[in-house]
């Protein structure tokens, strides 16, 4: 039971914490929670449907179907992440201050609604297809020890959205001052991160070459299975063993997500609420 | 000029790779067989992976940094290295306790 929450425990904490970091990163967006829940939803269905879809999907492109699947939706996602960024760059302050919602501001809005939809939903997707496989593995082995095999499933559930709710609370509590630099600075890390794993998938898919694998251990110092170092996989990336080109994913999409936001935030702007900081 | 270079370089990464070994390994009764195998280090090499169990599994290596899933009665192809010189444990993540392997590069 305890192996089988483990295993739960991991993914559905990938996906919590993302969530709980979009959640509250877009706190001034109208309706974000229930664009979130959409996602989390249209996510588990998905994550079902392409549990179900498993051989057929592995079958495509020459038996890397799997890889390219995974790395598509990882790149979806950090695209969708520095739209995020880049948008909250110049508009974010207007949300906070409940300015008018003018023509584009509406657009960007719903823009960006279907982006917290995308990225929760795809997170979820990932996470999800995998753990379905795993528990209906178990649900229909002729192990004895069904029951508290899904029971420890059951309790890796709760835990990964203990911890992801904590999260989300807790960066709730940050003092406005720095909230808005704070969230973008996860969300920047947390796009740099996918951006490594979709290397990771491109590597195996054998499309990219790794450049030096690994690049560095630290496995011993900080195993990526220890609770640290789960947390920051899911936050930052952390890798104990990652390929040369994946650090190259991560810093590129830093540094190109950080000159985008700079370049929005530094273009003159019409039409705006001027707000007391 | 550098373009050239760049298009021959490609050219000679396409004929080292038609030209890989694939090494089989067989999952069955949730164990790897064989459970050690060799490979050249600093080679990009192909696994076989043939699940003959009825079981999906994950093939599951923090080593490699690979994972894939493989449901019962199937199998799937896994690209690993270049690797350097060492060995790499790798398991069937949802039979980890009996599910365990080694890749050693020499």
């Amino acid at each position: 039971m305890f192996g089988t929450a483990v295993i739960v425990f991991r993914e559905v904490l990938e996906a919590a914490l993302i969530i709980g970091i979009v959640a509250a990163a877009t706190r001034d967006v109208p309706n974000n929670h229930r664009w979130i829940s959409a996602g989390v939803i249209l996510g588990l269905l998905g994550s079902m449907i392409v549990a179900g879809f498993t051989d057929k999907i592995s079958e495509l492109a020459s038996g890397m179907g799997q890889e390219l699947f995974n790395a598509l939706i990882l790149i979806t996602a950090v695209f969708m992440l520095a739209w995020h960024n880049i948008w909250m760059a110049s508009h974010g302050k207007e949300l906070a201050a409940n300015a008018r919602n003018v023509g584009k501001a509406i657009k960007d809005g719903v823009k960006e609604c279907s982006i917290l939809l995308t990225v929760v939903g795809f997170a979820v997707l990932r996470e999800g297809s995998e753990t379905v496989l795993f528990l209906y593995g178990i649900a229909t082995s002729d192990q004895v020890k069904v029951f508290s095999m899904l029971l420890g499933g059951a309790i890796g559930v709760v835990a990964g959205v203990a911890v992801g709710y904590t999260l989300y609370k807790g960066l709730l509590r940050i003092p406005m001052r720095w909230f808005f630099s704070a969230t973008s600075i996860l969300v920047l890390l947390l796009a740099a991160g996918m951006a490594s794993q979709a290397a990771g998938y491109l590597i195996q898919a054998d499309l990219i070459p790794s450049l030096a694998s690994p690049l560095w251990d630290t496995s011993e110092a900080l195993p990526e299975k220890s609770v640290l170092g789960m947390l920051l996989h899911s936050l930052v990336g952390y890798d104990a063993r990652p390929a040369g080109m994946q650090l190259v994913f991560y810093v590129v999409t830093l540094v190109i997500i950080s000159i985008g936001m700079k370049l929005t935030n530094n273009q003159p702007k019409k039409n705006k609420l001027q707000v007391a900081a | 000029m550098k373009f050239l270079t760049f298009i021959l370089f490609c050219f000679l990464s396409a004929q080292s790779f038609a030209a890989e070994t694939v090494y089989t390994i067989l999952l069955q009764n949730h164990r790897f067989n064989p459970a050690n195998t060799t490979v050249p280090a600093g080679k990009k090499v192909k696994l076989l992976v043939i699940n003959k169990d009825a079981s999906i599994d994950e093939f599951h290596s923090d080593d490699l940094g690979v994972e894939k899933i493989i449901s019962g009665n199937s199998k799937a192809i896994i690209n690993i290295g270049p690797l350097k010189a060492g060995r790499y444990s790798f398991m069937g993540e949802f039979n980890a306790k009996t599910a365990q392997g080694v890749i050693i590069a020499k």
